[in-house]
């Protein structure tokens, strides 16, 4: 096959000009989640109240071959009492298209404040918990996971 | 997509009082993100199911908020703390306002 030459026309040029704007345009909204968003969901949930470190166990991959399928396991420490449970326990991943993944609703009837679930990661990003204990205490943990599409380990 | 198939427990039959036991559900369905796009470019929209509870003798104990990114046939696994004999039911809410349950009888000797 034989390599044209070409020259880009003044048709062209605009052409690509408007599509570049497109895109440009368009670009936003293919944005996925981040950080602040993240941080707007747990405004919109607790306000400013500070959270602290600890309690929660946060059992996730390093690496996920399978950016589909992740497992997470959480279990928040807690001796789940009438006086004393866990409330509440919210899971966010800051890369994927929108922050939310799941939201528990503990009773002292669950015994333990723990669950199992498989979530979707677009990419490597950070899954972020934050549990709200019964007396209103707030505490979060936060855990990195690489995602490899390609499944050869990279 | 509304629930098709019929979801899948595991919770033991027999538990003693104060005993802390897993219950594990899984169920089949697309967890549709509402983020893809069809062969012709029209986006798909959402079809997820968004909530999973689970109740004893009527009494909820424990409840999930499921997102988009929850994968597709979602697997929950949860813990309950057996006091007396009787049953679980299981619901799973669909977005189309279709729902499934599921039933499991515990014995506590």
């Amino acid at each position: 096959m034989q390599l044209r030459s070409w020259t880009p026309s003044r048709r062209d040029t605009l052409g690509f000009g408007l599509t570049a704007l497109l895109a440009a345009a368009l670009a936003p909204r293919l944005v996925l989640a981040t950080e602040e968003a993240v941080a707007a969901e747990l405004k919109k949930l607790y306000g400013d109240k500070p959270m602290a470190d600890g309690k929660i166990k946060l059992d996730l991959p390093e690496i996920a071959e399978n950016g589909l399928v992740v497992p997470l396991n959480i279990d928040v420490e807690s001796p789940m009492t009438e006086a004393d449970y866990v409330k509440a326990v919210h899971v966010f991943a800051d890369g994927n298209p929108l922050p939310q993944v799941v939201t528990y609703r503990f009773t002292p009837q669950s015994g333990k404040a723990a669950a199992s679930v498989r979530m979707r990661l677009a990419q490597t990003q950070n899954v972020l918990a934050v549990a709200e204990m019964s007396n209103g205490a707030l505490y979060s943990a936060k855990a990195q996971v690489k995602v490899t599409i390609g499944g050869c380990g990279g | 997509m509304a629930i098709k198939s019929k979801p899948r427990i595991k919770v033991p039959s027999e538990a003693k009082a104060g005993e802390i036991i897993e219950i594990k559900t899984l169920i089949s369905h697309e967890m549709e993100t509402g983020q893809r796009k069809d062969s012709t470019g029209k986006p798909i929209p959402r079809a997820i199911i968004n909530k999973f509870t689970a109740s004893f003798n009527g009494k909820t104990f424990f409840e999930a908020d499921w997102f988009t990114s929850v994968s597709a046939n979602p697997y929950q696994a949860f813990f309950y703390k057996a006091s007396e004999s009787g049953e679980f039911t299981f619901t799973w809410k669909d977005d189309d306002g279709s729902e499934q349950t599921a039933t499991a009888k515990l014995t506590v000797a």
